[in-house]
C-alpha cells in the first residue's frame, strides 16, 4: 500500500486517477506512482461499486438470481445471463429447445457487436477523437432497438430463463436484424477510415503497452485482451457451448500484444459476429422457445460450472447446490478482474499519457470487476 | 533517409486528416443521415415497443374489475421485495369466506423491471406498462397501490 498523496522516498510523485474520472469509465480508482512522465506503478483500488451480487444470489431462487448478472458486465448482459441459465440447466439436466439455442446465440452476438461498437467509440474518445463516439452510438442504437422490441429492455434484458428464453422473438426481429446487417456492413469501412487508418491513432497505439503471451497467460487475461497477445482463449472455440460448435467463424488471434493489436482483434471480432448472425438469421428453426419447467426449480445437490465468452472474455459461473430452493454458493469468474490485474504490468515504464489509451484497449467495465 | 521518412509521415498525416474531413463533409451535406431524436419535443409521436418494461400496472376492465386473486405468486417471484400483496377475507353470496386482495402495494423505487412477476402471475392480472418518465420530487410517491379503490375480482377468475 502506497501513500495516497505526495511523493515517495525516491522523489516519485503519487497521483490519484479516479474514482470519479471520465477516462476510467466508471468508479475505478488508480493510485499511480510517477517518475517524471514515466509510470512506475499502478495500483487499482476497488470496492466503490461493490454490491455483493454473489452473496445476494444465495438468498434468491434459481429463477431470480439471473437478473443480477445483467448488472455486472452491463454491456454483455445477455451473455452473462446465458452462463447462469446454462449452469442451472446443467443441474436440472434440461434439454433446451433448438429454437431457444439459436435465439440465445443470435442475441449474444448482437450484444457482442453492441459492446465492441461502444468500446470502439469510447477508445477513440479516450485517445482524443470525439466524433467516432457518435458514429458508434448510431449502430449501437439499432441493436438496442432490436433488444427493446424482443426482450423488453435495452440494456438489462433478463431474457434468458432456465430452459430457454423468456418470450419468443418479435415478428419484426428478422427484418430489423437484416436492416442492421446491411447498415453495419456499409458503415464498418467508415470506422476503419476514421480511426484504424488514422496516423495519430496509429502513432499513439502501435508498440504501446505490450503484453507478452506468457504474461497474458499468467495474469489470466482472456477475451480480446488475451487473444491480442496470441493466447487462443475463445471459449466459443476452446470449449464450445450452445450451438457454437456447429457455426462457421474464426477465432481472431493477434501477434504483437500491443494496444493497436488489441484494437484490431476487436474490429475483426465484430466482423466474425456479423458473420455468425448472417448464418443464423435465415435459419431460426421452428419450435418451442422454452422448455417445460416446474414452477419452483430445485437443482440437485452438486457443483456445476459453466463458462461463456462475453465481449470481454471468459466468464464463468460456479454454482454449488445443496438441493434447496436457493443456491448454496455462487462464484462468478469475471473477465474484467483478471484483465485489470495485468494493467499494472503493462503500463510500467510507459508514459502517463498512454495510460488512458492502454486502459481503453483493455475494455474495462467496472461493475464487472467489482461485482 | 531520415528526411524522406519525415516528409512521407507528414504527407500521410495530411492524407488521413483529409480522409476524416471528407467524412465530416459527407455528413454535413447529407441531412438524411441525421439520427438525433428531439426527445422531449417528440413525446406525442414517440412509440415504444409493446414489450418495453416501464412499470408494473394492474389491468382493470370498464366495470372496475381486476383479475388479481391475491395468490402472492408475484410477491414470491420478485427478487427485490418490490411487491407486497395485502389480502383480506371476503364473505361471498353463499356465506363462504374467500381470500381476496385488499391492497396490491408496488414499490417502483425498488423495481428492476425483470418481468419475473408477470411471468409468475397465473391469472394475467398484472402487466408491464410502457411509461418510463418516473421522476418525482419525493420518493414516497413511487410507492403505489395498483388495485383501484372499490375494484372487484372479475367473474370467473379463480
Amino acid at each position: 500500500m502506497v501513500e495516497e498523496i505526495g511523493t515517495t522516498d525516491k522523489g516519485e510523485l503519487i497521483i490519484n486517477v479516479g474514482p470519479q474520472h471520465p477516462a476510467t469509465h466508471g468508479v475505478l480508482h488508480l493510485v499511480i506512482t510517477l517518475d517524471g512522465e514515466t509510470v512506475r506503478k499502478v495500483e487499482p483500488h476497488l470496492g466503490y461499486i461493490h454490491r455483493s451480487i454473489e452473496k445476494m444470489s444465495e438468498s434468491l431462487s434459481y429463477r431470480q438470481f439471473i437478473y443480477a448478472t445483467s448488472r455486472m458486465d452491463y454491456l454483455s448482459a445477455h451473455i452473462n445471463n446465458h452462463a447462469c441459465a446454462m449452469a442451472v440447466e446443467k443441474g436440472l439436466q434440461l434439454e433446451v429447445p433448438e429454437r431457444a439455442q439459436v435465439i440465445r446465440v443470435l442475441m449474444g452476438e448482437l450484444t457482442r457487436i453492441a459492446s465492441h461498437v461502444l468500446w470502439w467509440g469510447a477508445m477513440a474518445m479516450d485517445i482524443g477523437a470525439f466524433t467516432p463516439f457518435f458514429h458508434a452510438f448510431r449502430e449501437r442504437e439499432m441493436i438496442n432497438d432490436i433488444m427493446e422490441e424482443s426482450c423488453g429492455a435495452r440494456l438489462t434484458m433478463n431474457y434468458m430463463v432456465p430452459g430457454g428464453v423468456m418470450y419468443d422473438i418479435h415478428p419484426n426481429f428478422h427484418r430489423r436484424v437484416k436492416e442492421f446487417i446491411a447498415q453495419f456492413k456499409r458503415k464498418l469501412p467508415e470506422y476503419d477510415e476514421l480511426v484504424t487508418g488514422n496516423t495519430i491513432f496509429r502513432a499513439r497505439t502501435r508498440g504501446v503497452g505490450v503484453l507478452s503471451k506468457e504474461d497474458a497467460i499468467s495474469y489470466g487475461c482472456s477475451g480480446p485482451t488475451g487473444r491480442a497477445s496470441g493466447v487462443d482463449c475463445d471459449i466459443r472455440k476452446v470449449q464450445p457451448y450452445g450451438i457454437y460448435d456447429r457455426l462457421d467463424f474464426r477465432q481472431i488471434i493477434g501477434k504483437e500484444g500491443d494496444t493497436y493489436s488489441r484494437y484490431l482483434v476487436r474490429m475483426q471480432e465484430m466482423r466474425q459476429s456479423l458473420h455468425i448472425i448472417e448464418q443464423l438469421i435465415d435459419n431460426i428453426p421452428e419450435g418451442d422457445f422454452q422448455a417445460k419447467t416446474k414452477a419452483v426449480l430445485k437443482v440437485p445437490k452438486g457443483e456445476y460450472y459453466s463458462r461463456v465468452e462475453t465481449a470481454r472474455g471468459d466468464f464463468g459461473v460456479y454454482l454449488v447446490s445443496e438441493g434447496g430452493l436457493t443456491p448454496y454458493r455462487i462464484k462468478y469468474r469475471s473477465p474484467g478482474f483478471s484483465n485489470l490485474s495485468a494493467l499494472d504490468h503493462t503500463v510500467r515504464g510507459q508514459k502517463i499519457g498512454d495510460l488512458v489509451a492502454i486502459m481503453g484497449s483493455f475494455d474495462l467495465v467496472i461493475p464487472d470487476i467489482d461485482r | 533517409m531520415f528526411l524522406t521518412r519525415y516528409f512521407s509521415e507528414i504527407a500521410e498525416a495530411v492524407g488521413s486528416l483529409l480522409k476524416g474531413m471528407r467524412m465530416t463533409g459527407y455528413y454535413f451535406t447529407h441531412h438524411k443521415e441525421i439520427i438525433t431524436q428531439q426527445y422531449p419535443d417528440n413525446r406525442a409521436t414517440l412509440v415504444l415497443p409493446e414489450r418495453f418494461r416501464g412499470e408494473v400496472v394492474m389491468t382493470h376492465t370498464d366495470n372496475n374489475e381486476h383479475r388479481c386473486t391475491g395468490c402472492t405468486a408475484c410477491e414470491l417471484a420478485c427478487p427485490n421485495g418490490t411487491i407486497k400483496v395485502v389480502t383480506k377475507f371476503e364473505v361471498n353470496a353463499e356465506g363462504k369466506k374467500k381470500k381476496a386482495v385488499d391492497k396490491f402495494v408496488y414499490h417502483l423505487e425498488l423495481c428492476t423491471m425483470c418481468n419475473l412477476c408477470i411471468e409468475a402471475c397465473p391469472t394475467d392480472a398484472i402487466r408491464m406498462a410502457q411509461t418510463f418518465e418516473h421522476s418525482v420530487y419525493d420518493r414516497s410517491q413511487l410507492t403505489r397501490i395498483l388495485n383501484k379503490p372499490d375494484s372487484k375480482l372479475q367473474e370467473g377468475v379463480e
